[in-house]
């Protein structure tokens, strides 16, 4: 239990990645992921924790990073939208998105996703009403939400799907076995 | 560096109960930080610049709800999204497991901490007057030990607690009633913001009832009833007749028109409870 104002050395795991800097306490966890990590996905969109531009997953759930400390993330596992997935194996959300039209300039998109993803966690099949109530939390000034409600129900679909397909080869890998 | 929000503090994460009052009683200017849902956001305005914080998150026994033969005891640590999915606040409690789903939402459910939302004790939140209505009593501990002060004792002004400099809230006991039934509305602007006006009734087996408001006056407003009429006209006096006599913060006729009909609301509530 050591308490001091100065620098410390704190350890994140981000990404699967374990990062080693050197902090004060009052640095914000969306600063360091920002500024020192160079994970520029995460956005800034306001003073008053209200936007929901900054949200990333903190052990799997959707938190403000510009409401918590980096200190505090030491021992949990974050993910920021740059987590999600690749160029050519995009995460469910992520083809959700660009097939619905999710976005449209774009600055909302990852703390709305990262949010997304929290609430698909949490529902698996959300209803419409779910995804809207799931999504309070986040601001987009320029979609109109329409079709970011439409983005997540095509990712909540694509994710059974996967699921089912992976539950019936590995039914048919056990036919094939005995 | 310019992205530096809150003014520079120590910071502690003391692992036990009794770490945690040591630092608080030791450290000058120390504050806790649990959730940090309304005090790092006042730290990024350096509305709040406190010298030292005290991270209880680490403190395992803080963060347990346990179920009691007469009680629910719910820890200083559990969230606001624990409290509205917890199977056993549901089953005893549902009019507090739907009011802790109103506060904000999920990203702040998923950190904020009863705790510390008793402890903030927002005029216009949830759980300060959830926990008058079920005449909770909170547990407060000190260097010098543990004291237990009833919800309704507790909240006694604008952001104002009974708690003492160097306590800190531990638990909440929130007796089991068989014989209560309660009803819980509220009206916001937009969901997810702060209510403007809240309400919960409850109606005890032998046809008394109580009414608990928040947002209307600095702290929750709780008036028993030794009768709470079936007659819809009668019932509607009553609230009238009680909303009158309230203390309004500010826009006293629209604050005591929505006492009114939130209040009326909860009671519908508590007949679809009664009928469900
Ligand atoms: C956008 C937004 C919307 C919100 N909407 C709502 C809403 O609709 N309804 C609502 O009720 N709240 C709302 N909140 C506030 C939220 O509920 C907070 O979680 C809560 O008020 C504080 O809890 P916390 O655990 O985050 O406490 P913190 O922010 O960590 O602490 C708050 C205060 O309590 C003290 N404290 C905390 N725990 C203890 C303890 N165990 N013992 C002694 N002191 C303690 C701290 O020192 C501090 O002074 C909202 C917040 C935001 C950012
Ligand atoms: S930056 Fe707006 S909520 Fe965090
Ligand atoms: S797409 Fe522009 S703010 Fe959401």
């Amino acid at each position: 239990m050591a308490g001091k104002a100065l620098k410390r050395m704190v350890k994140l795991d981000v990404n699967g990645t374990c990062y080693e800097r050197e902090l004060e306490p009052r640095d914000l966890l969306v600063h360091v992921l920002r500024d020192e990590l160079g994970l520029t996905g995460t956005h800034i969109g306001c003073d008053t924790s209200q936007c929901g531009a900054c949200t990333v997953l903190v052990d799997g759930e959707a938190v403000k990073s510009c409401t918590m400390l980096a200190v505090q993330a030491e021992g949990c596992s974050v993910t920021t939208v740059e987590g999600l997935g690749k160029m050519g194996a995009l995460h469910p959300i992520q083809e959700g998105f660009w097939e619905e039209h999710g976005l449209q300039c774009g600055f909302c998109t990852p703390g709305v996703m990262m949010a997304a993803v929290g609430l698909l966690a949490q529902y698996r099949e959300p209803t419409e009403e779910q995804i809207r109530e799931g999504l309070e939390g986040v601001m987009c000034r320029c979609t109109g939400y329409q079709n970011i409600v439409r983005a997540v129900a095509n990712a909540a679909e694509r994710i059974k799907a996967t699921e089912s397909a992976e539950i019936q080869a590995a039914v048919a890998h056990v036919g094939e076995r005995s | 560096m310019g992205r530096l929000k809150p003014n520079s503090f120590a910071y502690y994460r003391p692992n036990s109960v009794a770490s945690a009052l040591q630092c608080l009683a030791t450290q000058p200017d120390a504050k806790i930080l649990a959730g940090g849902q309304s005090l790092v956001p006042a730290m990024n305005f350096r509305l709040s610049r406190p010298a030292c914080l005290i991270d209880i998150n680490g403190i395992e026994a803080l963060a347990h709800v346990e179920v009691c033969a007469d009680k629910v005891v719910l820890g200083a640590l559990v969230h606001h999204q624990q409290i509205h999915e917890h199977p056993s606040i549901r089953q005893h409690f549902p009019v507090l497991a739907e009011a802790a789903g109103e506060i904000g939402h999920l990203a702040i459910r998923n950190r904020g901490t009863l705790g510390g939302s008793l402890v903030h004790a927002d005029p216009a939140s949830e759980l300060p007057a959830a926990m008058v209505a079920l005449r909770a009593v909170m547990e407060v501990a000190g260097v010098d030990g543990t004291r237990r002060i009833p919800a309704a004792e507790f909240f006694v002004g604008w952001m104002t607690t009974a708690l003492d400099t160097g306590e800190m809230l531990v638990s909440v006991h929130v007796p089991l009633s068989s014989s209560s039934v309660y009803g819980f509305a509220e009206f916001a602007r937009r969901p997810g913001d702060f209510a403007y006006v809240g309400a919960f009734v409850e109606r005890a087996a032998n046809e008394s009832g109580a009414v608990t408001w928040f947002g209307v006056s600095d702290k929750p407003e709780y008036r028993p009833m030794s009768a709470l009429p079936r007659d819809a006209a009668a019932r509607q006096a009553e609230w009238q007749q009680l909303a009158a006599k309230l203390e309004v913060l500010d826009e006293p006729r629209m604050r005591r028109k929505l006492a009114v009909v939130l209040a009326e609301r909860a009671y519908q509530k508590v007949e679809e409870a009664k009928i469900g």
